[in-house]
């Protein structure tokens, strides 16, 4: 029954004798006889052997490509490397004019809007993947999971105009000024609060995150075997005590991995972050301050970068983003993996 | 009743409803955000969605009217360029992980690509850039095209080697022992039977790169005008959005929400037929 669907491999040689009529239905026979004969009669290896080598082919791509993008970026950047050397990555004066080139305005920028995304994001999304695994009615788990990667699916660019218009005049009417009023003595939430800046990133980043990281959870709390939720329950824990005890703690590896596979994501989100970080290359201490970032520096500058050694620095922020990136995905992946590993999804069927 | 005594104190019985409330509240602050932008689309969208903006090119700013129609087609033709590069590829890519990668070499390419699908869509843009602008001197749809095919191709690869596991391996031997051969068996079985599962996975990677700005900045560039070469300077939605985005005029804002509007339901009708095909068979190949 359940191969129907298949096509049925069949022989040139005409169809056997197979009794009479009445045994084999008639209709069969006749839909038998049109399939695609898979035979053709010549048996030849090199066609095996050259679809094996052309797949082959395919895979060595995959290889070349990053190592494609390594070689771009080294050699696109090599002008500003021998100028300034590790200098590069600790000094603040970015500016075009003198040509005089640091990259650590849009380092800071990075790391704290990407951080304060972490902070807003981690507690949501976690929470989101606990209530559909642990909590939720069968009937409503579907059309969750389904709602949260929805948001997965709308474009950068269209969350960056939601944040222009809605999220940035929000944040300066209520949030700021109440953040202002009631946590300012931090200096952390200082300064006129105009709306724009690196608060605005990160919450329009966490938005973002969220579905990476509560997909990925959900994945890994799936993962913890049901007699540990059992167990759990049968020493008399409440159902929070199971959570944590039985399954959060279990799955703690993964989860750590979402979190940086997330972090990875927010490290190069560019559009959204552009259009309300405020672009400013400059290091304040208030989240209220305009910012600037790896990527949206690279969003803006790129084409109007007219010397050889600005559009060479510019590559070079690309280049150490990219490795940035590289090394946080590769550390999510193996925390992943570590976790899920050996689920029958995921081996040789 | 003789078990009236609380087995369980006030104290953990508090906590319990406690973070039972608090996760539900979690979920009801992550839903909100979404129905706020899906909400706010549509409302201001519709409103600027008419003839003229499907069919005419951008006005100079301070005239009223105009559309995005080259931007739409810029986009379509950006993309058709990427699948036609990236499809193929990242399905071949696909093909070696399961059927010839279930090795150390396998697990080489299956990190990478997994690396790859992690690399900053800008990062992308810059390779392209090198690729193809720096060598025909100018901004193209091609450079555009190329920069969306290398983000689709790991993603296509990934998805295409899970859907070929998941057909069973009897199947593979009860061809073998037919006699048909390997690349017969890897096109005309196996593929054929993951079919809607592999096509799933292109839409995927389609709809991931169809809203992409980033990498265009610095390929496609963008074009106020109708183009037809593939080697000039070519406008896409998604810069179009974002350029008007950032604008100061009012006017331009009012097109941009319409812009996105458009670019979402272009996403989600591309990604539903190819669905609606595959399920009903002109495409799952039986």
């Amino acid at each position: 029954m359940s191969n129907q669907a298949l096509p049925r491999p069949r022989f040139n040689a005409p169809e056997p004798e197979r009794g009479s009529p009445e045994q084999g239905p008639k209709a069969a026979l006749k839909i038998e006889a049109r399939t695609t004969p898979l035979l053709d009669g010549k048996v030849s290896e090199i066609p095996d052997v050259f679809f094996g080598w052309v797949m082959r082919f395919c895979g060595v791509a995959v290889v070349a490509l990053l190592g494609l993008i390594v070689y771009q970026l080294v050699v696109g950047s090599e002008l500003s490397w021998h100028a300034f050397g590790w200098k590069f990555f600790v000094q603040s004066d970015w500016n075009p004019v003198e040509d005089q080139y640091g990259a650590l305005p849009f380092i800071y920028g990075t790391i704290v809007s990407s951080v304060l995304a972490l902070i807003i994001a981690v507690p949501l999304s976690v929470g989101v993947a606990v209530f559909i695994t642990e909590m939720c009615p069968v009937g409503l788990r579907g059309i969750l999971s389904f709602t949260t990667e929805l948001l997965a699916a709308i474009p950068s660019v269209v969350y960056g105009l939601w944040a222009i218009f809605v999220l940035v005049p929000i944040l300066r009417e209520y949030v700021q000024p109440f953040l202002a009023r009631t946590l300012g003595w931090t200096t952390l939430f200082s300064g006129p609060p105009y709306g724009i800046g690196m608060l605005a990133a990160g919450v329009i980043l966490a938005i973002m995150i969220i579905p990476i990281i509560s997909s990925i959870t959900r994945e890994v709390l799936t993962v913890v075997p049901q007699h540990q939720r059992e167990a759990v329950l049968a020493l008399g824990a409440t159902r929070w005590e199971m959570i944590r005890m039985g399954v959060l703690r279990n799955a703690r590896a993964g989860i750590v991995g979402a979190i940086i596979l997330g972090l990875g994501r927010a490290l190069g989100e560019t559009m959204a972050v552009t259009m309300v970080i405020g672009n400013r290359p400059e290091i304040a201490k208030s989240l209220f301050a305009p910012g600037y970032t790896m990527a949206s520096v690279l969003a803006n500058e790129f084409t109007e970068a007219t010397g050889d050694l600005y559009l060479s620095a510019l590559i070079e922020i690309g280049l150490a983003l990219f490795f940035v990136t590289i090394v946080v995905n590769a550390l999510a992946r193996l925390m992943v993996w570590s976790v899920t590993r050996g689920q029958p999804a995921r081996s040789l069927a | 009743m003789a078990f009236s005594v609380p087995l369980i104190s006030l104290r953990r019985r508090v906590m319990d409803h406690a973070m039972t409330g608090a996760s539900v509240l979690t979920v009801l602050l992550v839903l909100l955000p979404l129905f706020a932008i899906f909400a706010y689309l549509v409302y201001m969208g519709i409103g600027s969605i008419n003839l003229a903006f499907l069919t005419q090119t951008p006005k100079p700013v301070g005239e009223p009217g105009g559309g995005m129609a080259n931007a739409i087609v810029g986009s379509m033709v950006i993309l058709a360029i990427a699948s036609l590069l990236g499809v193929p590829l990242g399905i071949g890519a696909g093909i070696f992980l399961s059927e010839y990668g279930r090795n150390r070499y396998g697990d080489i390419v299956r990190f990478v690509s997994d690396v790859l699908n992690g690399v900053p869509s800008i990062v992308i843009g810059i390779v392209a850039y090198g690729l193809v602008v720096m060598r025909q001197k100018h901004f193209s749809a091609l450079a555009g095209g190329v920069a969306l095919a290398i983000m689709m191709i790991p993603t296509i690869a990934r998805t295409t080697e899970q859907m070929l596991l998941l057909v069973p391996q009897a199947i593979r031997e009860a061809a073998y022992g037919l006699g048909v051969s390997r690349w017969r068996t890897t096109l005309s079985i196996t593929l054929r039977t993951a079919t809607s599962g592999v096509i799933t996975g292109v839409m995927l990677a389609f709809a991931r790169v169809a809203g992409e700005t980033a990498p265009l900045l610095f390929t496609a560039f963008g074009n106020q005008f109708w183009n037809w070469k593939m080697d000039q300077p070519t406008a896409a939605l998604s810069l179009q959005i974002f350029t008007y985005a950032i604008s100061p005029y009012d006017e331009w804002h009012r097109q941009a929400w319409a812009g996105a509007l458009v670019l979402i339901i272009l996403i989600v009708s591309a990604v539903a037929a190819v669905r609606i095909a595959v399920k009903h068979g002109t495409l799952s190949g039986a």
